[in-house]
């Protein structure tokens, strides 16, 4: 075990009632590509965080190269040689890359930068590593894969020896991702140990020595990657203890409901989040899409709901083959959608709101005649929503962020399911929800596909997804890889689609 | 539970910051070798325990409400109106030259409404333009706002200067008699002498409008909403841009209310200088009252309180004294929010 | 009409707008620092204010000019301290505190004029500071350079824009206090203190502005109530539309000089044309430039933002 650089042992982090690090073990080879891959949620980041000082752990200890760390800051991580390149970048865009990178430790004659000298260092470094960075631009001049690395000349300047890249390809074009593994080897190559964090299987494959797995807080296993396929880690990845049961009747569907047709949206000037997608769903169907988080799925629903029309370069969205492509959301809503929104306290709810005013949140004009709220009507729908959703406490004057995640969903949920709709769309509709709940909503979401409404499932629990959907979509990369019937599918051939490493 | 503490907290605030504001000025007074007591003492008996004296504090509360409801509904909708000194003088301006050219034979209910009817018009166009501009380039009200108030300042300067002024002043001819509006000392002998007039039972009929708006009407909710989660504003099918210029121009129209005091009910003319920083008393106003239309009443009667209180003490200290309470009176406010609230966590704990 | 473009063109007019300038010139520099690092600043029409005063009475009580103009950028500083424990310590809404820091420096230098001046519109008059003679003639031309280049606080205020140019762009401080306005956790992850970088700023941007301050006091020997007169927001106003560049802050200010002095100009030669509409042209020029009309302005990425270090 000589040439183990790190260790970690036994960390245990928690945040608030939520044990993100549960007894985690690791331990890094000096000079390797150590991959840790896991879903969403499984921990990977608040490692990292530990790692680099950001975060303490409850308790654990890290060892660098046979020394116990006690007080672990990023500053003193810097001095201990490791460095971090954030999932989201820490740069300053409209200063130079030599200014991005010699902030904090700036190279100076009496207080006055020596920015030439700067400069220098930093092209040299740039040569050494072959990643090809010009210190004068302003970062807001770079692309993106180029951001990446100055990110990572910023680290090198600082003298790291180990480097952490927390999910350095998410934002990156194929073409990118490709240059970027070229650096990474060279980096390696050049004597330097790499921690990558990712849940790209085919990426872990094609770059690193060992990859080890994280699920629920936990690392499972650390494999060599040689001896290893993507199979065996997906099923390590996504593989449930408990697999939630739905009893379900057989599918009867009707006609079209939803149709959506080769449907882009760009992410930013040029980089598309969604390419070409397209489905329909017909009424009495629940079409689920399965994939890891990031691959387009906001976009789609934001583009479903005509939230972000002005990122839509082509493509048509219809319900019940009438055009919706350019409608408002209010238009929508009154047309038949309906939408239980991905993230709660951002789309779903005004936090500071009473139950009874986000109950009726986009469905107050239902509510309302020559302008006034009908407060009698809104009562009497509150109370009886209320009572037949089980929120607690049931008290409508409640400010809704007094109440607990499971209740907040089962607001939005209760408002969206009082709608007149043919159309639900359902993202992340049971995130953060405890057991009770999630059996309560799965059960009215196959009450309302039993109903003849069309239903869009969007998840990141494949259990979830694959209890629910008759019909699955895989959404890899912007793209749909394949379309599963539900019955003739299971968590590993989804897994495998989901991460890249079949298609 | 949750409720009872912000319940707590938005009356600690105000009470606090008054309190530490009233500690500042004590030391203030002390350096001008007086009594605090003394001076309270004055200021309490010139203002709340003489018929004249409530009858000035209402006459000095009538545009301080109408001022600062128009930075508190901009607020709900999560704008920063500080072009509220425009925004009056617009208001105020329009307001007298309709009364000017009223024709005599419109009757007086007729004549008196179309006047603010034109003031509150005068007011939401002045506050449109921030509104589009926030929302058509997303350039920040604040900073609009103030541009405005110099145009709008200068803008009417000339109008009066070049146009409407009596010769050998800074003011307008007077409003017809059908567009003046009566003391309440008309009815209500009580206030013999005072300056209060109806439009202060106007301000507080707006109050009341107002709360009605916000929290009665769908506009009122969907203004909330935007206010407080533009994202979930928007997922629920509301149209925020509209929303945002909306509230704007109400939020101006209001301010263009703030001259009907002194226009129509006090000096029957528009004079240069008129309102002398109304408009920024308004966000103290709506501050101290946490931008509730019941709470900005409050406020503003206290603000009234110490502007009359300022001519009351002014023979034992200068009567600026109020002027710097009602400055530390916002410092306190914004400032013990968050000590507040993280005091009271502490003692949860 | 040949008459006023005549006048505008003389070295009197030169020496007018330069005048008119250096007080938005200095509050401009205090702006630039203060939002750069991310504090908004509506304060510097109170910070002027406060230093004027406080040169008055310094110079009133020692009859020393020069303890007046420290007594003054003091004054400023201990102001934009105010803002800053305000805004940082407390994490109030920036624009909020402005906006009181105003109105409070108006109540305090007027309730101080009448403790000390027993007046409740101006102070006695107090001695100014004298020009050196940079040509040793007597002629007009002579005068009006000795005027300019001859006056202590002039040739300090063009070295202060050079100082903040270099300051900015050139030295460590700087940068670090530009990558706390534009993006505060960056910064922090790097161990840049942000709350200490922007402390300085905002004191920094109150010494600026209270010298500004200590200008209109020199130049009419005494304090009058309220005779910061808006000048810092024209100050404000020149900071957007300099896009919060100290060179390009300083050519605002002479331009919107220029306007005002073109106004003056207008004004006493009774020419027929309106000078309010001369007047709004700062103003105006501010919401056009910031509307995106005059190329981009884009005021720095976490101004106003408050700084929050998460565990």
């Amino acid at each position: 075990m000589a040439d183990t650089v790190i260790e970690l042992r036994n960390i245990v982090k928690r945040f608030g009632k939520v044990v993100a690090n549960n007894g985690v073990n690791l331990s890094v080879r000096k000079g390797e590509i150590h991959a840790i891959v896991g879903e969403n949620g499984a921990g990977k980041s608040t490692l990292m965080k530990i790692l680099y000082g950001l975060y303490h752990p409850d308790c654990g200890e890290i060892i660098l190269n046979g020394c116990k760390i006690s007080r672990n800051t990023p500053q003193n991580a810097i001095k201990n040689g490791i460095g971090m390149v954030h999932q989201h970048f820490m740069l300053i865009p409209p200063l130079t890359v030599t200014e991005n990178v010699i902030l904090g430790i700036e190279p100076a004659k009496k207080g006055i930068l020596d920015l030439a000298f700067a400069a220098k260092e930093i092209q040299s470094l740039s040569d050494k590593f072959n990643l090809k960075i010009d210190p004068s631009k302003k970062i807001e001049e770079l692309s993106v894969g180029e951001n990446q690395r100055v990110e990572i000349i910023k680290v090198l300047y600082r003298g790291a020896e180990i480097l952490i890249l927390d999910e350095p390809t998410a934002v990156l074009t194929p073409q990118e991702v490709k240059e970027f593994f070229g650096v990474i080897k060279n980096l390696v190559s050049q004597g330097k140990t790499v921690i990558i964090i990712t849940h790209k299987l085919d990426e872990v494959m094609d770059i690193s020595d060992r990859i080890t797995v994280m699920k629920q807080g936990r690392t499972i296993n650390t494999l060599d990657t040689a001896k290893t396929s993507p199979r065996e880690i997906a099923r390590i990845m996504v593989g449930r203890d408990v697999l939630l049961k739905v009893d379900k009747k057989p599918m009867e569907t009707g006609n079209t409901i939803l149709s959506v047709e080769n449907l882009s949206v760009m992410k930013n000037a040029s980089v598309h989040a969604l390419k070409e997608i397209s489905f329909q769903i017909k009424a009495g169907e629940i079409l689920g899409i399965a994939g890891v988080e990031g691959n387009g799925q906001t976009e789609l629903i934001e583009a479903i709901m005509g939230l972000n029309i002005e990122k839509i370069v082509s493509g048509k969205v219809s319900l019940m083959d009438m055009e919706m492509s350019k409608k408002s959301t209010k238009y929508r809503l009154k047309s038949g959608f309906s939408h239980i929104p991905e993230d709660r306290h951002k789309r779903g709810l005004v936090l500071e709101f009473s139950v009874r005013d986000n109950l009726i949140l986009g469905r107050h004009n239902d509510f309302s005649a020559s302008g006034f709220l009908q407060e009698k009507s809104i009562n009497s729908y509150s109370e009886t929503l209320i009572n037949d959703f089980d929120i607690r406490p049931p008290d409508a004057d409640v400010a809704a962020e007094g109440l607990s995640g499971g209740n907040q969903q089962k607001i939005i949920v209760a408002r969206e399911f009082s709608r007149n709709f043919e159309f639900l769309l359902a993202a992340q509709p049971t995130r953060g929800v405890d057991i009770g709940a999630i059996e309560f909503i799965h059960r009215r979401i196959i009450a309302a596909r039993d109903e003849g409404k069309a239903v869009l499932l969007v998840s990141a629990e494949l259990s979830e997804i694959l209890s629910l959907s008759d019909t699955i979509a895989v959404l890899y990369k912007g793209r749909i890889a394949k379309i599963f019937n539900a019955s003739s599918t299971n968590e590993n051939e989804l897994g495998a689609f989901m991460t890249g490493a079949a298609s | 539970m949750n409720k009872k503490r912000e319940l707590l907290i938005e009356i600690l605030v105000p009470i606090f910051a008054v309190l530490m504001a009233l500690i500042f000025c004590d030391i203030l007074i002390l350096i001008y070798k007086e009594s605090p007591y003394r001076v309270y003492k004055l200021l309490v008996e010139g203002t709340l325990l003489n018929p004249y004296g409530i009858g000035q504090v209402l006459f000095k509360t009538t545009p301080l409400i109408f001022s600062g409801l128009a930075v508190a509904f901009a607020f709900r909708s999560g704008l920063f109106n500080i072009g509220g000194e425009g925004q009056l003088y617009m208001g105020a301006f329009a307001t007298a030259i309709a009364g000017m050219y009223m024709p005599s034979s419109v009757p007086f209910l007729i004549a008196v409404i179309l006047c603010i009817f034109v003031g509150f018009m005068s007011g939401a166009v002045v506050g449109f333009i921030p509104g589009y501009l926030k929302a058509r380039f997303g350039s920040h009200e604040v900073i609009n706002t103030i541009m405005l108030n110099f145009i709008v300042l200068a803008l009417i300067n000339y109008l009066v200067v070049s146009y409407f002024k009596v010769p050998e002043t800074l003011h307008t001819e007077e409003i017809v008699e059908n567009a003046r509006i009566m003391r309440l000392s008309a009815v209500m002998p009580f206030f013999k002498g005072s300056a209060v007039n109806l439009s202060f039972v106007i301000a507080l009929v707006t109050c009341g409008i107002v709360y009605i708006i916000l929290w009665k009407t769908k506009f009122g909710y969907e203004l909330r909403a935007v206010g407080l989660n533009p994202s979930a504003a928007a997922t629920a099918g509301i149209n925020v841009k509209r929303t945002l210029i909306s509230a704007m121009c109400i939020s101006g129209g209001l301010a263009g209310m703030v001259g009907i005091n002194y226009v129509m009910g006090y000096k029957y003319y528009f004079e240069e200088g008129f309102s002398s920083g109304l408009g920024f008393m308004g966000i103290a106003v709506a501050l101290l009252g946490r931008n509730h239309p019941f709470g900005v009443i409050l406020a503003a009667i206290l603000f009234g309180i110490l502007s009359q209180g300022g001519l009351v003490i002014n023979a034992v200290v200068p009567k600026e004294l109020v002027d710097i309470l009602q400055a530390i009176v916002i410092i306190c406010v914004v400032s013990s929010n968050s000590e507040v609230r993280r005091i009271l966590s502490k003692s949860e704990k | 009409m040949s008459d006023i473009l005549g006048s505008m063109i003389s070295l009197a007019f030169l020496s007018q707008v330069i005048r008119i300038s250096v007080p938005y010139v200095l509050a401009g520099m205090g702006g630039v620092f203060s939002e750069r690092s991310g504090i908004v600043n509506i304060a510097l029409e109170g910070m002027m204010l406060n230093g004027a005063f406080a040169y008055v009475l310094g110079t009133f009580l020692t009859g020393d000019p020069v303890a007046g103009v420290i007594s003054g950028v003091l004054c400023g500083m201990l102001t934009g301290l105010v803002h800053g424990i305000v805004s940082i310590r407390f994490k109030a809404n920036q624009i909020i505190s402005g906006v009181a820091i105003n109105l409070l420096s108006v109540g305090m230098t007027k309730y101080f004029l009448k403790i000390f001046f027993d007046s409740s519109s101006n102070s006695a008059r107090v001695a100014g500071i004298e020009s050196f003679s940079v040509l040793p003639y007597n002629s007009e031309f002579a005068d009006t350079i000795n005027g300019i280049f001859g006056n202590p606080l002039i040739i300090l205020t063009i070295a202060i824009v050079v100082f903040s140019h270099l300051t900015i762009f050139k030295t460590v401080f700087g940068l670090r206090l530009r990558s706390v306005g534009e993006h505060p956790e960056a910064a922090d992850t790097l161990g840049v203190k942000v709350n200490l970088i922007r402390y300085m700023c905002v004191i920094l941007s109150g010494a600026l502005a209270g010298l500004g301050g200590v200008w209109l006091a020199v130049d009419q020997h005494q304090f009058t109530d309220g005779m910061s007169n808006g000048r810092g927001f024209i100050a404000l106003a020149a900071v957007i539309f300099g896009k919060w560049s100290p060179i390009g802050v300083a050519f605002g200010c002479l331009l919107f000089g220029f306007a005002e002095s073109m106004q003056i100009t207008l004004q006493s030669s009774g020419a027929d044309i309106p000078t309010q509409f001369v007047q709004m042209i700062p103003y105006v020029l501010t919401i056009i430039a910031l509307a995106g009309f005059i190329g981009k302005s884009m005021p720095p990425a976490a101004s106003g933002v408050v700084f929050e270090k998460d565990n």
